[in-house]
């Protein structure tokens, strides 16, 4: 009983903060361009009754960025810095021992990607001493906004220095979820938002400080990046989860930490998006070898080199858990041991409707092919000068375009290097 | 929320805009901002009159008795001048009524004289004013047999206007929408399908608050006008779980300045009473989108080469009927080798009223250019002959250096198509990418 007050109290702490009647308010800013979301959203969560976000929480115009990334930084951010920073002050403000910034945002529309990136710059330079993590979706590789991949470089190698990690969730990844592994016929939005929830929920949800503390870790956000970005150059963070099922097929599953464990780290070295179809051939290389050899075979075998991961395991019999398999060198780059590079949370507390739940949340070569993929696409694009127009109309010329190029192939070479 | 504003420019201009308001107010009870612009009494006495005399204020009007005479110059230089000041107090006064305002959507006609001359005389007006406000443009092309003989002079010179002016241009021809009628009547008149159509979901429909006969078989082509511009609205109007606004319209389909000419499809063109829609019926109404048939312009989009195209869903539609559905037409469709993944999709939960759901599909296509060239061809043997030139030039400000000019803008224009057209059939090859020092 006290186990689930403590754990309560340390998830409300971290996530809401009190109002008088008792009602949990989220540590939450919302911005959009223009009302209709921002409209639903507040709704939605007061319906729930318990709980809601704050009334003056929210920063919202009448037209929105329509789709462009040079509207979304270069116009409604310097237009509306002044605002949106005083309302985030004041939360901050509200906070006993602030740690840093979970900033949400997608990076093909205009808003999100572009004031998104305007307001992280900002966040570095008013906040230098607090850590910024961007957590961002990576849009479906076709039909959502035909200027994506501009919009998407751009956010990208802007976060890439001002930001201190890059969460990212694949929309494409999601939706197989949705539909292989929730059996959901007819996946709206609202589905693929469940699953991404359901992920950062396992990631953030607390976990013990130690192996044999009770105590709740009191700073995820730092431990994460601490543990997962070791180098500035590599910041590109992904998450993968197991079990992800319907509530029917749940009621027929049991799982086993070892299954569960031997699967999620198939999934790791295989770079599988989830826990069906993944590649049972690809092993990691044999130790001992020279490095040179080492590079090809990864090649050759699409084995996924880390650079660092974070395994974290919620439910019953939690410590009896062997993540072993996971400390293996030869998952891993040479400049760091894995005793560095790997390391592991807990909690005797499930989470969710999973009675036994891991997630991995990992620094690896699992976003390099998809980077690489939005730089070739975007580059074609710009050969061509379609819609540059419409970015130099508002003050991103193609000497930008360039400067974003140039770093995310740096990028995308250094994580291919590993 | 943002707001439009309407421009209904001349007889054409006006009536489909009357179309338009009513099934507007189908869908919501507001009242909107509209400035009715014409020449001639007839056409704006009759909306006064009419059962949407509330939904217009008086002031919002500007007519005159004589007419253009379906001379552009007299709609151009003539009323523009003359009405120049006036025309403009009333934008402001419309304007100021707005809170946000996002986009004029001016609607005429290219081959007659007020909306073709003075409907794109006030489209520099427009972009002198209000800069930042997007204007769409909704031109009815004249169809091959044109009762007005000096409608190609009056399309071209107009078009001079559309290239530098307007933002975007949709582009239908009544020959299109005649067809699509007559498809429409064949199938609700053979008796071939096993249920009924239902009542009031005909994309010619109107709300009835309209007198009941169809006067004219322009009545039933005016409505699907209409429609095509509420489905472009509704995302700004209603909620969905992936808005389009109009600015995204411009930002996605307009990949250089000049190339903002976008073929229109809607379907479905009725809904059959069933009302559990298997996905094999919501899969129809996606085909439907991309065959000539359904085009709003004589134009076969499938078999010339996309530059980026708009799919906008309403109705009870997931993002994963949309995926399926693109991913099913991908193959035979031929998209510009730079835009291989051209598609814009937004997704409004509010279906049309009568319908479960329904599509509007927009292309910027090269399958425009043979309208654009026809036109060019008929203009050439008027011009050719001198033929009711002097009507033209006899207009203070009028120069045969105006014609010159119109024309070779329109070549430029084609020019441009024949560039890409000739890119089509070619492999698509990954460019060189920029090498890092490691």
């Amino acid at each position: 009983m006290r186990e689930n007050e403590a754990y309560q109290a340390s998830c409300k702490e971290r996530f809401f903060s009190e109002e008088e009647n008792g009602v949990p308010i989220a540590r939450a800013v919302l911005v959009d361009m223009e009302p209709k979301v921002i409209n639903q959203t507040l709704s939605k969560a007061a319906q729930s009754g318990q709980w809601k976000y704050g009334q003056h929480a929210c920063f919202c115009q009448k037209q929105g960025s329509g789709n462009n990334w040079a509207y979304g930084y270069s116009v409604h951010g310097p237009r509306h810095e002044e605002s949106i920073m005083n309302i985030i002050r004041k939360e901050v403000e509200k906070c006993d021992s602030f740690s840093g910034f979970f900033i949400i945002m997608s990076m093909a529309g205009g808003t999100g990607s572009g004031l998104g990136a305007f307001v992280t710059q900002n966040l570095e330079d008013q906040y230098s001493n607090s850590l910024k993590m961007n957590q961002i979706i990576w849009p479906y590789g076709t039909g959502e906004v035909i200027v994506q991949n501009y919009n998407s470089i751009l956010t990208l190698s802007h976060l890439y220095r001002s930001s201190d990690a890059l969460l990212l969730h694949e929309n494409d990844a999601i939706h197989k979820i949705c539909a292989k592994l929730m059996n959901i016929k007819q996946i709206s939005f609202s589905d693929i938002n469940q699953v991404l929830a359901h992920q950062l929920g396992s990631v953030f949800q607390p976990t013990y400080s130690a192996e044999s503390s009770f105590h709740y870790r009191r700073n995820p956000l730092g431990d994460l990046m601490e543990h997962l970005v070791p180098h500035p150059e590599f910041k590109m963070l992904s998450v993968r989860n197991i079990p992800h099922m319907s509530e029917n097929s749940l009621a027929y599953t049991t799982f086993t930490w070892a299954g569960l464990l031997k699967h999620l780290r198939q999934m790791l070295i295989s770079n599988a998006k989830m826990e069906e179809g993944i590649d049972r051939h690809v092993w990691p290389p044999l130790s001992g070898l020279p490095p040179l050899s080492k590079m090809s075979l990864n090649k050759d075998l699409h084995f996924n080199t880390s650079i660092a991961n974070l395994v974290i395991l919620r439910g019953k019999d939690v410590q009896s858990a062997d993540v072993e398999g996971f400390k293996d060198p030869a998952l891993y780059t040479s400049w760091l041991k894995p005793v560095n590079a790997f390391n592991v949370w807990k909690t005797q507390r499930a989470f969710s409707k999973y009675e036994k739940s891991a997630v991995l949340v990992s620094n690896s070569q699992f976003l390099v092919k998809p980077l690489d993929m939005i730089v070739g696409k975007a580059w074609n694009m710009f050969a061509s000068k379609a819609y540059i127009h419409q970015y130099t109309k508002f003050g991103i010329e193609e000497e930008d375009f360039l400067d974003s190029f140039t770093s995310l192939e740096q990028v995308v070479a250094s994580y291919c290097n590993l | 929320m943002t707001q439009s504003v309407v421009v209904q420019v001349g007889q054409c201009g006006n009536q489909i805009g009357c179309c338009f308001w009513d099934l507007a107010l189908r869908e919501h009870a507001a009242v909107n901002q509209a400035v009715l612009i014409d020449m001639e009494e007839g056409v704006v006495n009759e909306i006064l009159q009419g059962p949407l005399r509330d939904v217009f204020d008086t002031k919002q009007l500007i007519t005159d008795i004589s007419g253009s005479g379906n001379n552009w110059a007299v709609g151009h230089k003539v009323f523009g001048s003359l009405y120049q000041d006036q025309i403009l107090e009333k934008f402001r006064k419309s304007a100021e009524h707005c809170d946000c305002l996002q986009c004029f959507f001016i609607i005429h006609s290219m081959g007659g004289g007020t909306g073709s001359g003075l409907g794109t005389f006030l489209l520099k007006v427009l972009e002198d004013e209000f800069p930042e406000v997007y204007r769409f443009v909704t031109s009815i092309y004249p169809s091959g047999e044109d009762d007005v003989i000096t409608s190609p002079y009056n399309s071209i010179l107009a078009m001079k206007e559309l290239n530098e002016h307007a933002d975007c241009v949709l582009p239908i021809d009544n020959q299109s929408l005649f067809d699509i009628i007559s498809k429409i009547d064949l199938m609700v008149n053979s008796g071939k399908l096993g249920t009924t159509v239902k009542p009031k979901s005909l994309v010619t429909s109107s709300s009835g608050a309209l007198k009941k006969q169809h006067k004219k078989p322009f009545d039933a082509m005016n409505n699907i006008v209409a429609n095509l511009l509420l489905n472009l609205t509704s995302s700004a109007r209603f909620e969905g779980s992936l808005n389009m606004d109009l600015n995204e319209i411009s930002m996605n389909l307009v990949p250089f300045p000049q190339l903002h000419y976008l073929v229109s499809s809607l379907t479905p063109l009725y809904t059959l009473t069933d009302v559990n829609i298997p996905p094999r019926r919501l899969d129809q109404m996606f085909s439907d989108a991309f065959s000539k048939d359904h085009q709003l312009l004589r134009a076969d989009p499938k078999h010339s080469l996309y530059l980026a195209c708009a799919l906008m869903v309403r109705g009870n539609v997931q993002i994963s009927d949309l995926r399926r559905n693109i991913e099913r037409l991908k193959p035979s469709l031929q998209f510009v080798s730079w835009n291989q993944e051209g598609w814009k999709t937004s997704l409004c939960s509010v279906p049309p009223v009568g319908h479960s759901h329904s599509l509007l599909a927009l292309a910027n296509n090269t399958c425009v250019k043979p309208t654009f060239m026809e036109l060019k061809e008929r203009f050439m043997r008027l011009y050719k002959k001198k033929a009711h030139l002097h009507h033209y030039l006899q207009v203070e400000g009028m120069e045969e250096s105006c014609f010159t000019e119109a024309v070779s803008s329109l070549s430029a224009l084609i020019q441009e198509y024949d560039q890409l057209d000739a890119t089509k059939n070619m492999p698509v090859q990954d460019l060189p990418r920029l090498s890092i020092a490691m």
